[in-house]
């Protein structure tokens, strides 16, 4: 088990270079010049080239390339070229209120999804089955910013419970959290509901009746630990895709997160501030889905191994 | 002590299908005595299983017990409510199952799997549930039982599995075990373990039915044997009767298709045509299509299951005269 850990951490490392390496080359092989960018049409060439010089892009792409690995192990980002800012800053504020969403619209989900996957799979083609099963795939296939507008009108513009958008008070990420969450509430819901039902069909199921566990016992203590090991990977890519910035959820409900960040800093040619997000976004993922495996080891004995 | 411990009567399982209502099991009269092991053996889909199923309570949607009664040491139980019925199985009535590799939860310890069992029946401490299985393992020749206690499912082989599968439906000391296949999906070394297993736990009190399609494991092992075909008993008797002098055309061609290593090269005998869609069953005897010797009455008249010698039924119209011979 600590020997898969070690592994699967050195291959973390190896896949984040790889992201840096990938996206610092990309960036610089695009055609633009992101100075020229930020400058205007009316700059002259002369500053066109001081500035370039002053923020080393003059620079071989190799020494730049280490020169960034080497300030980033330190902590250092750089500074954003549209803001102003240090990447770092910026990235530490738009992640909390990634955080906080991506959190909320999980726990939303979870709890959603779960518990209406389990309860339709319990009762399987009854009315209720039927209403929850349509209700998820409707947050399936609903777009996002549909969700979001409808959300909108209805709680924020007609009934005036929460705010409409910005997120001041806790309040205000509720909205955001329920929009973005239904989707993968309609994921997990299936999917429990499918794994729920195909496993109860296993013979274990039946072991455990024809010991004189009742109906409540045999689903709670059987069959949905065995249930929820793919819905729990499912929920784990999910978590990392939400925490790696929702971009049309930030957007329509003004949340300053890291989406949001991603698109200014593609639309400005901001590189640092690009490479900043890209590398987060990165990040979270890799450490999802080493979650993600540390808990499939713990749920499920069989892919543990000796050691 | 009872003289029987189970008696069926008259079962009936239907299953209303989109095509119509089929009988699984169709008016199964069975009976286990104290300290015996009854065997039933018949082809796939002839409704053994789902006789066994029907006795633990357990048959599954849309299948339903509709008709007869089962009796366990006297006391019917057909009528009990799901919660007391439920309080038999595990501890008056175990059943065990034809697939060790998958009928043990592969996520829990074998251990706390067999401790289960002994807690929902009896209110002890972990621990006291830890030396009650940790016994059991020696009982059914668990080698290491401390070791294999913190084992998963799929750490145990084939043969050790099915043992803590006996070990969990033995813990409570159940008047029956059913033991559904439990050796076919084994290899026939272990398989004779096994079924060694069965008998020293029928000498030790405990009644078994034994279901299988395997002849050769229902002659060693069983005292008495019931043949059944598309839902029905077609005859029972005592092992060594039924194997001499079998009295349905069903038994004697299950017994002419045994493979036999005597030498000679002689062709494999089988029974022609194929078991009958329970929707679409014969109007008279359902191995009328089948059987050799099949009359005018047989293709009218359901035969009923008749005593032909003490202790030797069999439902055929001619079981008399083939008893002759």
């Amino acid at each position: 088990m600590k020997h898969t850990l070690l592994q699967r951490l050195i291959q973390a490392v190896i896949v984040l270079t790889g992201v840096a390496l990938l996206t610092f080359v990309m960036l610089r092989i695009v055609p633009g010049n992101p100075i020229e960018t930020m400058m205007g049409e009316h700059a002259n060439v002369e500053t066109i080239q001081r500035m370039t010089a002053e923020m080393g892009l003059d620079q071989p792409l190799h020494v730049q390339f280490f020169k960034y690995v080497a300030s980033a192990f330190r902590g250092d980002f750089g500074t954003s070229y549209s803001l102003g800012k240090p990447v770092k800053q910026l990235l530490n504020s738009a992640f909390a209120n990634t955080l906080t969403l991506a959190l909320f619209a999980a726990l939303f989900a979870w709890i959603v999804g779960i518990g209406c996957g389990i309860f339709s799979a319990l009762r399987k083609n009854h009315l209720s089955d039927r209403l929850f099963m349509g209700f998820s795939l409707l947050g399936i296939s609903l777009p996002v910013f549909m969700a979001a507008m409808l959300l909108q009108y209805v709680f924020a513009f007609r009934l005036h419970w929460v705010p409409i958008s910005g997120v001041d008070s806790w309040k205000g990420f509720i909205l955001p959290a329920i929009a973005l969450g239904w989707n993968s509430a309609g994921q997990v819901a299936q999917m429990t509901r499918t794994s729920l039902l195909e496993t109860m069909q296993e013979e274990y199921i039946d072991t455990a009746r024809a010991k004189g566990r009742g109906p409540a016992g045999v689903v709670v203590l059987h069959a949905l630990r065995n249930a929820m090991l793919p819905v729990m990977t499912m929920m784990t890519i999910q978590l990392s895709g939400l925490l790696s910035g929702a971009v049309i959820t930030e957007t329509v409900f003004s949340i300053n997160g890291v989406g949001r960040l991603m698109v200014q800093a593609i639309s400005g040619r901001d590189i640092p501030l690009l490479q900043g997000t890209s590398l987060l976004a990165t990040a979270v993922v890799i450490i999802g889905s080493l979650l993600a495996d540390c808990l499939y080891a713990v749920l499920d004995p069989r892919i543990r191994k000796e050691g | 002590m009872e003289q029987t411990v189970l008696e069926v009567k008259n079962l009936t399982v239907s299953f209303h299908t989109e095509k119509g209502v089929i009988l699984p099991v169709n008016g199964v009269t069975l009976t286990v005595p104290a300290g015996k092991i009854v065997g039933v053996v018949g082809e796939s889909g002839c409704g053994k299983s789902m006789t066994a199923r029907a006795i633990m309570g357990l048959v599954k949607y849309p299948g339903k017990v509709t008709g007869g009664k089962i009796f366990l040491c006297g006391k019917e139980i057909t009528q009990l409510p799901e919660k007391e019925r439920r309080r038999l199985r595990g501890s008056e009535i175990s059943m065990i199952f034809q697939e060790p590799m998958t009928s043990l939860n592969p996520v829990v310890k074998v251990g706390k799997q067999v401790d289960e069992a002994v807690r929902l029946h009896t209110p002890c401490t972990r621990a006291e549930a830890k030396q009650k299985t940790l016994n059991m393992f020696r009982e059914v020749e668990i080698p290491e039982p401390e070791a294999r206690y913190n084992c998963y499912p799929h750490q145990l082989s084939g043969g050790l599995r099915q043992r803590v599968m006996i070990a969990m439906a033995m813990i409570c000391r159940p008047r029956l075990l059913i033991a559904d296949e439990p050796t076919t999906a084994l290899d026939v070394t272990v398989e004779a373990q096994i079924l060694k297993l069965l008998e020293k736990l029928r000498d030790a009190g405990t009644s078994v039915l034994l279901i299988s399609h395997n002849l050769g494991v229902i002659a060693r092992t069983c005292d008495e044997v019931s043949v059944m075909y598309a839902g029905r008993i077609v005859e029972h008797g005592e092992t060594a009767a039924l194997f001499e002098k079998p009295l349905h055309p069903y038994t004697r061609g299950l017994l002419r298709s045994v493979a036999s290593l005597r030498a000679g090269g002689e062709t494999l005998q089988t029974i022609p045509g194929v078991v009958p869609n329970l929707l679409h069953l014969p109007k008279g005897c359902s191995f009328s299509l089948r059987c050799e010797k099949c009359g005018a009455d047989c293709e009218e008249k359901v035969p009923e299951l008749r005593q032909i010698a003490p202790g030797h039924f069999a439902r055929c119209f001619l079981a008399e005269k083939e008893g002759k011979e």
